[in-house]
């Protein structure tokens, strides 16, 4: 609790950041980036040679790695991906919305909100709890079937619903975390100023509480991208549904990879981001001696 | 009239009796200084006076107002009542300039600028003007915890709790710490002080209260309680401090 000056980046720690930190040269300059290239190569070279030495080659790169079954049905897919990109979208609003509210219920003190607290907790396990293709499959078949008279029948609309659900449970838990990272003497501060409870955590504990927990809710979103493909299961014509009915026309599965490449595309430069914003984080945090 | 009253406050953390009912009368533009030993219930007792930490026993007024009835209003009593705290707890992610205003506007429902200019004001008279657009983990304990101090004054509260607020800071830095506060007390701020800075208290004090076990054992003048305090562990007490040269 002392001076915050001793927790200055000390050289063990900022080894290890680095390693954590995956992708990048450990060594020193030319000799490290050669290292790297020749490991890289050999490395590739192996799995080349065990993959197309293999007795199923012939067959898999005839149905899976045609290019012109690839570049044919690309097109296609890629108009259908749209709609995933979409839902991830209009999801992913929802969710943050939604999950901080849980979050928000679920560290509420006293006895009085021991109801909200419940709820909450009920929630976030039944959320965690229950794969997200029942979910949507319940909803997406459920909901439309009850015909009630403004509930929307749209399948892309229930799918959307069930993925909000689901991953509301986990971004929860995410923003949870951040929440109890902010250490207590931050409310009695907010609160000995006459702010209110509700005040104190706008102001005080979820700002902080948020920016500790970008990293992992990008990780959330990454896979939230890749589940918007579970709206095929309802029969809806997204990327992977799209890639499914090219490869039933042409018995060959080069359209799922192009549907892989275009996920790939977007989840990447995605998990990239947050690798670059947990860096900064950590370089900021170590300019700063350790608050934070 | 008193400023602040308390009457046989009780306070437990489990098994743990905290304070044991502790009775004190503090007068306006008085300071006290609570000593003792680490444990004795100095900040504990500074923290029941902000609603920090609700009571088992007692009652305690500010002012004329019973503060321990129930249905106050914690948040109006908090804005009348300033504490600032060991460890700062100022707001990482604020600048200087916002950690100071963000009460005034939220609570007392200032304007921006009428915020600003009060905060400006405290600023430049604790010489931290040149400060206001720095993020606390810029500035040395010393800064930040005047900053603290600026923040609870922003408040214009009607009595200041000081917990141990110069227990973390390196020792170079507590004089510039315990100048605002004499300022304060030249400006006829009513404060109840903890400390272990014997001989601050000694020269600021109006009365100095010696704790230990949660009950006040021995209270008086600065004289009276350096110079010949009576209760024998009053006097265990002040030689251990002696004997460590802090006084």
């Amino acid at each position: 609790m002392a001076s915050e000056g001793d927790r200055r980046a000390d050289p063990e720690v900022e080894r290890r950041s680095r390693l954590l930190s995956g992708l990048r040269l450990e060594g020193e300059g030319a000799k490290g980036v050669a290292i790297a290239l020749l490991s890289t190569a050999v490395f590739l070279t192996v799995v080349i040679v065990a993959v197309t030495q293999s007795p199923g080659w012939p067959e898999v790169k005839r149905t899976f790695f045609d290019w012109g079954d690839i570049s044919s049905s690309f097109p296609d897919i890629a108009r259908a991906f749209v709609l995933n990109v979409k839902i991830f979208l209009v999801c992913e609003v929802f969710i943050l919305v939604f999950a901080l509210v849980i979050a928000v219920l679920r560290s509420l003190p006293g006895p009085v909100f021991f109801p909200l607290r419940a709820f909450a907790i009920v929630y976030a396990d039944l959320a965690r709890g229950v794969p997200t293709i029942l979910v949507i499959a319940l909803l997406g078949f459920g909901a439309p079937a009850l015909q009630l008279t403004g509930v929307p029948t749209s399948r892309v609309f229930w799918a959307g619903v069930g993925l909000i659900l689901i991953y509301s449970g986990y971004v929860a838990e995410v923003y949870r975390a951040g929440i109890e990272s902010v250490h207590p003497s931050q409310e009695a501060a907010a609160r000995s100023l006459g702010l209110s409870r509700f005040q104190a955590l706008r102001r005080v504990i979820l700002p902080q509480a948020i920016r500790r927990v970008i990293p992992p809710l990008l990780n959330d979103f990454i896979g939230l991208q890749k589940d918007t493909a579970l709206v095929a299961f309802l029969g809806v014509i997204d990327a992977f549904n799209q890639a499914q009915i090219d490869s039933a026309a042409t018995f060959t599965y080069g359209s799922y990879l192009a549907a892989a490449v275009l996920f790939v595309a977007i989840t990447i430069p995605l998990a990239r981001f947050t690798d670059w914003l947990i860096a900064r984080d950590r370089r900021r945090r170590q300019a700063a001696g350790g608050f934070a | 009239m008193s400023s602040l009253k308390l009457e046989n406050v009780h306070k437990s953390f489990g098994e743990h009796e905290v304070l044991r009912g502790i009775d004190l009368d503090v007068a306006e533009h008085e300071v006290v200084c609570l000593i003792g030993a680490s444990g004795s219930g100095k900040s504990t007792l500074l923290r029941c006076v902000n609603l920090l930490e609700p009571l088992d026993a007692g009652r305690i007024w500010l002012g004329d107002e019973e503060i321990t009835r129930r249905g106050v209003d914690v948040n109006d009593v908090r804005r009348r009542i300033g504490i600032v705290f060991q460890a700062y707890n100022l707001f990482p992610h604020m600048t200087v300039l916002r950690n100071v205003t963000l009460s005034p506007r939220d609570v007392l429902k200032l304007s921006r600028a009428e915020a600003e200019g009060r905060a400006l004001e405290l600023l430049r008279r604790f010489g931290l003007e040149s400060r206001r657009d720095e993020y606390p983990d810029r500035l040395s304990g010393g800064q930040q915890q005047r900053v603290a101090i600026v923040r609870a004054l922003a408040m214009r509260p009607e009595l200041m709790l000081l917990d141990e607020v110069t227990s973390a800071l390196d020792p170079e830095l507590v004089a510039e710490v315990l100048n605002v506060i004499r300022e304060l007390a030249e400006g006829g701020m009513t404060m109840v002080i903890a400390t272990h800075e014997m001989s601050f208290a000694r020269d600021i004090a109006n009365r100095v209260c010696f704790l230990e076990d949660g009950l006040i054992l021995e209270e008086g003048s600065p004289n009276e309680i350096f110079s010949s305090p009576k209760e024998p562990r009053t006097q265990q007490f002040l030689e251990r401090i002696i004997e460590a040269g802090r006084l």
